[in-house]
């Protein structure tokens, strides 16, 4: 097992640079070290300068994901170990505008999920007095796996489709989406068909498929969208062969 | 993107994305090759098409569409065309339990029931199809 291990980071210092270079650090190499602790340790021992995002160490908050040796990954859930000799390449996400090192703009991300309404959705609200919405376990299991969904943003790095395409919703979006429109207390769906049958919503998806082999929680948002695309199909056949019967 | 917001980060760096991105990953190119292969999709229905339209017109233009098809080039292409076809096919085919979920009663109904039910649907239609050539 080696001693140290070389770290190469993408760094971006805007007040001095017009483009991105790599810096190489070595940090020592330990067995129990994520990506994560290797970032750490040069930002207290080596070069305070460093900026990046992290908060829970644990998978949980989904702010530290990069592009590990040029692929989308949690770097506080990927062993430094399952990539040694190195060196190890570290990389802001890709497909979004970054703001320095390997700190990137998500607002973009942040807008398209508002417009998506993810959260619950009713015709006429409920008084605290008539009782919670109850739902059983079953109902539950039809939208659980896209609750998991921690905002990574993996996913958007891992799509080809929205590094071209800056309009496309993306993964995480849609599946979100989805998340509401399978819970059986909401009764949105009508209204983020809208938003979602868009040109740059369902329909710019190509299937890559890419999103849901790195999604770090399974949520799969690679077959919620054909999931969706499936349903919008079904719902326009509907419409042509039964106009009156609405949906 | 909100413009304010913009304002204050003026030297934001957004990376180019490169022509041969799809050079990148193993998954993105078997992605382009099956939708680049659909391209063999649409020849092989035009082919049908026209091979329906020398059959009703008799058995003279039958016959002189068969001989073209004996010839040594066409018969080259169309082993690439049989090729491209069977890989879009079966990439295509893997991918349909991610679009079709099947829920019966409490279970979901595995992916690879999902995919079985599709090979066998494709069987079934070939053995049409050459049923109908027997014809
Ligand atoms: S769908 Fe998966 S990869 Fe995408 S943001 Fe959610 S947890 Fe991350
Ligand atoms: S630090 Fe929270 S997910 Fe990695």
């Amino acid at each position: 097992m080696p001693q140290t291990v070389t770290i190469e980071i993408r760094r971006y210092r805007p007040e001095e640079e017009a483009e991105p270079t790599w810096q190489r650090y070595e940090v020592p190499f330990w067995r129990e070290w994520m990506v994560l602790d290797a970032l750490n340790y040069i930002k207290d021992h080596v070069d305070g300068t460093l900026s990046f995002r992290w908060s829970c160490r644990m998978g949980v908050c989904g702010s530290c994901g990069m592009m590990v040796n040029g692929n989308p990954a949690l770097t506080c859930a990927t062993y430094l170990e399952t990539l040694v000799p190195g060196p190890v390449q570290v990389e802001p996400l890709r497909g979004f505008p970054v703001i320095r090192d390997l700190v990137c703009d998500l607002t973009d991300f942040i807008t398209k999920l508002q417009r998506v309404q993810p959260w619950i959705v009713r015709e006429t609200e409920g008084t605290p007095a008539q009782g919670e919405y109850r739902q059983t376990p079953d109902e539950l299991a039809a939208y659980r796996p896209y609750a998991m969904c921690i905002n990574c943003l993996l996913c958007y790095a891992a799509c080809p489709i929205y590094e071209l395409e800056p309009g496309f919703l993306g993964p995480a979006v849609i599946a979100l989406a989805q998340r509401y429109n399978l819970d059986s207390r909401d009764q949105g769906r009508e209204a983020r068909m809208d938003v979602l049958s868009e040109h740059d919503g369902i329909w710019a998806c190509t299937l890559v498929g890419e999103c849901s082999t790195v999604c770090p929680k399974h949520v799969d948002p690679a077959g919620a969208i054909q999931r969706y695309k499936l349903d919008a199909a079904v719902a326009w056949v509907k419409a042509l062969v039964l106009p009156r019967s609405g949906r | 993107m909100n413009p304010a917001y913009r304002r204050h980060h003026p030297k934001w760096y957004r990376a180019r994305m490169p022509i041969f991105w799809w050079f990148r990953k193993a998954a993105y190119f078997r992605f382009i090759a099956r939708e680049l292969t659909s391209v063999f999709v649409a020849y092989s229905s035009v082919l049908l098409l026209v091979q329906l339209r020398a059959v009703a017109a008799g058995p003279e233009a039958l016959a002189r569409f068969t001989a073209w098809l004996h010839l040594r080039p066409v018969v080259a292409l169309h082993v690439v065309v049989l090729l491209a076809l069977l890989f879009h096919t079966v990439t295509w085919l893997h991918l349909a339990p991610r679009a079709i979920v099947i829920r019966l009663g409490r279970r979901r109904v595995p992916d690879v029931a999902v995919l079985l039910g599709h090979y066998g649907a494709w069987l079934a239609a070939s053995g049409l199809v050459v049923w109908l050539l027997r014809l």
